[in-house]
């Protein structure tokens, strides 16, 4: 108790220095909880919207779909099983059948991924009631991002070339009944939704499907031609890029933070060489070389303390006020390939928080310990007089 | 006795050899002693002080302060000694700057972990004797050199040593404040019976010694009471640090300073 007494007087008699590196280090705490809260939310949001947006309960994939192989897409589709046949009537599984395509908008060749949907289907957040739209020509909806790329607006019309289950090329004019803004790429960027029973007839391919997304709660069924694939697996992915993302941050984390260590290592080498005569004189009243190398190795440690402290005054207002009304993203960031909202809302956890300020805490006694050790070497009867180093 | 130097020799190396700074040293202190240790620079008088201080060790011969051998303490008993029985008055005051005067004087009760009542209680009496009560919240920068080793005097004298060491506590200071420095140390050694050894080879120190020895080349040449005892011209000189008549100090005042007390 003495010695953070102790250590506390000096730090404030040091006035302008001590408040310039608990700043700097205060500064340092926020910018790390705040990136770090962030990201933990971009990883909450993605997730989140990706089971709402593509995901759902999960997905049974057909034996012959392979994500990574578009060569083999159209013919990858396998009839809904029998014995899902309660689920799909009670629409608590939805069939997606997979086709690909070339759309010519303005007369310019585009490749597309054609995903048929049931217009009626409530797992997915898609508005595929817009599927529903009667007319002559098949109605289509599709991501802003994919209508943007393609300079298509709601009801533009654009003519549809894909193969059927044979090979055989066909064509027809598709009207764009929709256009959803979503956070999911996987949804949007070079997609079309139409209605499923429409494209089972273009591609001659009736009953069939190329995945099931499920509903939460219905029991998992473990087929052999169907294998199943949860959330977690489903969104392992997207969590890996955000972390791969997150990477990149550590490098302004570890500027930031050097920043201020460095500041603190310069103040307690400088206060070593300036501070003799004090050392000299602390070890004649009484203290022991040790008990001064802890006082000041205490005295850089209180740094952190005191920007944890004026670290809360200015960053908890700040990370309520951004985790209430979010931060808006005012890029497009559709081609990061990973689901980003227009807005962001960090998610600060007790362990993010108490995680960085005991690392930030361990990281600063250390860089403190360094100077303040040359003291355990000092001769107190020079150190007295100043000419100890 | 409170100090007892025994054939102490020391050495401090210098390149390939060593500098003698101290050459079979004897001298035996009793309890109330006001002595003080002359010579020129570099007749060993700080080394010896600094032994007997516990700050440095003997290379030869042993030291006894309060029946404990300077040679054998481990920096732990050397400390503890310090602390508790030892007060430091040095030539640079040596004050803590960022402290204002009462944690400065403050400092060494804290270090004997002393409750914050009774701290307070101590402080405000000791810095009464020295006549800085009106200081209290001031920052050594804002003082002047009287003031600052008046600081340092009770700084010593908090805590009630048994012996405390000077070192040229008059070197950087003016006639006036130097007299009445040493008034002040004087006048604590009467009514505490408190120990005081100075280094010095201040003539206006010497006056008021009442043992002096002196030191040249490392080695004791004369041991004697003071040759010049002071001028009387100080007598009416107004005091800064002049004791209140409420501090039990001020109950005995000495014929020879009792003008300036």
């Amino acid at each position: 108790m003495t010695m953070i007494k102790m250590a506390l007087r000096s730090l404030i008699g040091n006035g302008l220095k001590t408040w310039l590196n608990v700043f700097v280090l205060s500064f340092t705490f926020v910018l790390i909880i705040f990136m770090q809260g962030l990201l933990e939310g971009w990883n909450r949001q993605a997730v989140t919207d990706t089971v709402t947006w593509e995901i759902a309960g999960g997905q049974y994939w057909s034996q012959k779909y392979d994500p990574y192989d578009p060569f083999s897409i159209d013919s990858s589709a396998a009839v809904v099983p029998s014995s899902f046949r309660k689920e799909y009537d009670a629409h608590e599984i939805e069939p997606v059948l997979y086709a690909k395509g070339t759309i010519y908008p303005g007369g310019r060749m585009q490749g597309v991924l054609l995903k048929g949907i049931r217009p009626d289907q409530h797992l997915l957040a898609l508005p595929t009631y817009l599927l529903k739209a009667d007319g002559t020509e098949i109605p289509v909806i599709m991501g802003a991002h994919m209508a943007k790329q393609a300079n298509l607006k709601v009801n533009d019309l654009v003519t549809l070339r894909w193969r059927d289950v044979n090979g055989t090329f066909e064509a027809v004019d598709i009207r764009v009944a929709g256009i959803f803004r979503t956070s999911v790429p996987t949804v949007d960027i070079g997609q079309i939704w139409l209605p499923l029973d429409e494209l089972q007839k273009m591609t001659l391919q009736p009953n069939a499907c190329t995945i099931l997304i499920t509903k939460p709660e219905i029991p998992i069924q473990k087929l052999a031609d169907w294998p199943f694939k949860d959330q977690t697996e489903l969104t392992k992915q997207t969590a890996a890029m955000i972390q791969a993302k997150s990477k990149g941050y550590n490098v302004f984390y570890f500027i930031f933070l050097s920043m201020a260590l460095i500041a603190i290592f310069d103040t307690q080498t400088l206060a070593v060489f300036r501070r003799q005569r004090e050392i000299g004189t602390l070890v004649a009243l009484g203290m022991t070389q040790k008990q001064v190398v802890s006082l000041f190795t205490l005295e850089g440690t209180m740094n952190a303390v005191l920007a944890v402290i004026v670290g809360a005054v200015w960053g908890l207002p700040l990370f309520i006020i951004v985790s209430v009304y979010g931060i808006h993203i005012p890029m497009d960031v559709s081609s990061f390939g990973i689901p980003v909202a227009d807005k962001m809302y960090p998610y600060y956890t007790s362990k993010l928080v108490a995680g960085t300020i005991s690392f930030i805490m361990v990281i600063t006694a250390l860089i403190s310990y360094w100077p303040a050790q040359k003291i355990a070497r000092m001769k107190p009867t020079d150190a007295i007089r100043g000419k100890a180093l | 006795m409170i100090v007892e130097v025994k054939n102490l020799v020391k050495k401090f190396p210098i390149g390939d050899g060593f500098f003698t700074a101290l050459k079979g040293v004897n001298l035996v202190f009793t309890e109330g002693e006001f002595t003080g240790l002359v010579g020129p620079s570099g007749s060993g008088k700080t080394t010896l002080l600094n032994i007997i201080g516990t700050l440095d060790v003997p290379s030869e011969g042993d030291v006894i302060v309060l029946s404990k051998s300077v040679g054998n303490l481990n920096p732990k008993e050397a400390a503890q000694l310090r602390k508790e029985e030892l007060g430091f008055i040095f030539q640079n005051y040596n004050l803590l700057p960022v402290y204002t005067v009462f944690e400065n004087v403050e400092f060494p009760l804290l270090l004997l972990k002393m409750s914050a009542g009774e701290r307070k209680k101590r402080v405000l009496e000791t810095l009464e004797w020295v006549g800085l009560t009106d200081k209290v919240k001031s920052r050594p920068s804002q003082l002047s050199g009287g003031e600052c080793q008046r600081v340092a005097i009770a700084r010593a004298m908090v805590k009630r040593p048994r012996l405390v060491l000077a070192d040229e506590p008059t070197a950087n200071l003016d006639a006036a404040n130097s007299h009445h420095i040493l008034q002040t140390m004087e006048k604590l050694n009467r009514e505490l019976k408190t120990t005081f050894i100075f280094a010095t080879h201040d003539e206006k120190v010497i006056g008021y010694l009442h043992r002096i020895i002196r030191l040249a080349d490392g080695q004791v040449v004369a041991d004697d009471s003071p040759l010049n005892p002071p001028k009387g011209d100080f007598k009416s000189e107004p005091s800064e640090g002049t004791f209140t008549n409420n501090t039990s100090l001020n109950s005995s005042p000495s014929g020879r300073l009792g003008g300036a007390l």
